[in-house]
């Protein structure tokens, strides 16, 4: 499939795509390129040429109490966020693939509007209903923010793998005498657990990274992208572009791995032709 | 399910074990569905009612008047600020949706049918962008287009200028720059994926029966590409309408957008009323999208 060459395509304008294709990869990445090799520029200014190269403000960083606050923060919230995502996305996946309701495809549906609402808004709405509660903002309030559009993402995902598995091997299991529990744990939950794994890992990315649901519900405590988000509006620093290659490098590293995941978990089953990325909700 | 159908003659028994089986269903259902819909109601189903009826209520001083109104409305539409900026939004989120799609769907073409072996790492550098920080990809290009950015200063050691233009930064065109930058990969992906699925048989039918390349593309692939075009195109549409990032780092006075002013009446002005009648605009638009591009869909495949 790989080596196929189409014939759609003449040699000409193979070689326009080629060009255009690497025009496109230097429009997207060397931005990225510049902000990194920035990152390791001894100057406070952003210009060019660079004089001097140094680890400066890789070190200015991890002196800055506040970040690291805002650092755990972070970690704490994606920590909480993909549990409770699961936790709730995962039950509504099975109820999407297993039962017909009134109802079914509206709440499918609207299931995706925090996806395409801009996050602004979602985190709007949620404030209001906080504050006629009278809840005071905290991490909490971000965490349940982040929730209602990473739900979507882990309900798309367990959902599409639920629909490619074979519901005869359950059937199979517990006319074997297994129980409904056992068949759960030992059978249903190892066939889809890429999907859970790699929707953990998407949501964790997502939430680490979040500014927009976030703006209106973070209280006190500063989340990182919030903290950048404080620290840009001050003007530019160039410890900033030491963090932004330290997260582009995580993410690259965390988006591998969930990638990876999928891959594996689509070639062991070839039922269904595609990656399962194309349903990123995102 | 089929094996209570098969055991259907009525005896009593039969009937008894049917209606149990019927009520554990329900009560799986129940335990499946229940507490993520109750949770979804609490904080997402009743906060997107609530933004409603608060922007019918309207503020005085600095109490919140809880009687129904349209006032908020009609302020939106006397004063042109405010629809002057719905607008603006709305021919920058256009700008932004045409340029990705522009960039976007060749990209994803060139990807299924050029790319060959190197596919799979040039997708994965497609998809990386999508989940590192909106922020810092904003960022970037304030540090690229600014005065005393990389363009300015590469401009300057090279001696095509003598001093810094900031023609770059500031204005509508570094927004809708930043956000087609952005939002490429949102476009690229759903393509990608339906452009995939379309099966080679196909196309090789259609160039046997004597369509040009050309024609197949336009007669072909493009109608069978419609639903990525139209799923990339209502998120990069809806998210830059709505986005507020770009336009506080990189917009100026000139490339200020409708979500600036919304964070406005939710801080200095502290009128929430107003606020969620702008963000009821915002949400109206977004559905109004949704609604118009999926009719386009339809009647593209019927």
């Amino acid at each position: 499939m790989n080596s196929y060459h189409h014939p759609i395509i003449s040699p000409r304008s193979r070689l326009w795509f080629r060009v255009f294709a690497i025009s496109t990869y230097v429009f997207l990445y060397l931005p990225v390129v510049v902000l990194v090799v920035f990152s390791f520029s001894d100057s406070k200014l952003l210009v060019f040429p660079i004089d001097e190269f140094s680890l400066r403000w890789y070190g200015v960083l991890f002196a800055n109490k506040d970040l690291q606050r805002s650092i755990l923060n972070s970690f704490i919230v994606a920590g909480t966020v993909v549990p409770v995502s699961l936790a709730l996305g995962t039950p509504l996946a099975f109820a999407l693939d297993r039962f017909q309701f009134p109802g079914k495809t509206v709440f499918e549906q609207g299931l995706l509007i925090p996806l395409i609402v801009p996050g602004l808004i979602t985190g709007l709405a949620i404030l209001l209903v906080l504050k006629e509660l009278e809840v005071r903002l905290s991490l909490v309030t971000v965490i349940i923010g982040h929730s209602i559009w990473c739900l979507p993402i882990v309900v798309t995902q367990v959902y599409a793998r639920l629909r490619r598995l074979d519901q005869t091997i359950e059937e199979a299991s517990m006319d074997l005498g297994a129980t409904r529990a056992q068949t759960f744990l030992r059978v249903t939950l190892p066939n889809i657990r890429t999907s859970l794994v790699a929707s953990a890992l998407l949501t964790f990315t997502l939430s680490f990274d979040e500014v927009p649901v976030t703006f209106f519900l973070t209280g006190t405590q500063n989340t990182l992208p919030m903290h950048i988000w404080s620290m840009l509006r001050e003007g530019v620093t160039p410890e900033i572009n030491a963090i932004a290659t330290i997260t582009v490098a995580i993410s690259i590293i965390i988006l591998a791995i969930a990638l990876q995941l999928l891959n594996r978990d689509n070639s062991a089953r070839p039922r269904q032709p595609g990656p399962v990325t194309g349903n990123n909700g995102a | 399910m089929s094996s209570a159908e098969i055991t259907a003659p009525a005896s009593p028994a039969a009937l008894a074990a049917k209606a149990q089986y019927r009520r554990d269903r329900i009560l799986r259902f129940a335990l499946c569905f229940g507490p993520s819909f109750a949770y979804l109601v609490v904080f997402m189903i009743v906060p997107y009612l609530l933004i409603l009826i608060f922007s019918f209520w309207q503020v005085e001083g600095y109490a919140i008047i809880r009687d129904l109104t349209i006032g908020n409305y009609i302020r939106i539409f006397e004063n042109p600020l405010y629809w002057g900026t719905v607008l603006k939004s709305l021919e920058i989120a256009f700008i932004v949706t045409i340029a990705a799609n522009v960039i976007g769907y060749p990209l994803a073409f060139f990807l299924v049918f050029v790319a060959g072996r190197h596919r799979q790492w040039l997708y994965f550098l497609i998809i990386i962008p999508l989940f590192t920080s909106f922020l810092l990809r904003a960022f970037i290009w304030k540090t690229i287009l600014g005065r005393s950015g990389v363009v300015n200063t590469a401009l300057e050691y090279l001696g095509f200028i003598d001093e810094p233009i900031s023609l770059f930064l500031y204005n509508q065109f570094s927004v809708c720059l930043t956000l087609t930058y952005i939002f490429i990969p949102f476009v690229t992906l759903p393509v990608y994926t339906a452009l995939e699925k379309i099966p080679k048989e196909l196309i090789e039918a259609s160039l046997d029966l004597g369509a040009t390349p050309w024609q197949t593309v336009r007669r072909v692939l493009l109608p069978l590409s419609i639903p990525g075009v139209v799923a990339g195109s209502i998120v990069t549409f809806a998210l830059s309408f709505g986005d507020f990032v770009t336009p506080t780092l990189l917009g100026g006075p000139s490339g200020i957008m409708i979500s600036s002013i919304i964070i406005g009446q939710f801080g200095a002005a502290f009128d929430w009323p107003f606020g969620s009648a702008l963000a009821i605009v915002v949400l109206l638009v977004v559905l109004i999208t949704v609604v118009i591009a999926s009719k386009f869909e339809r009647r593209s495949l019927a």
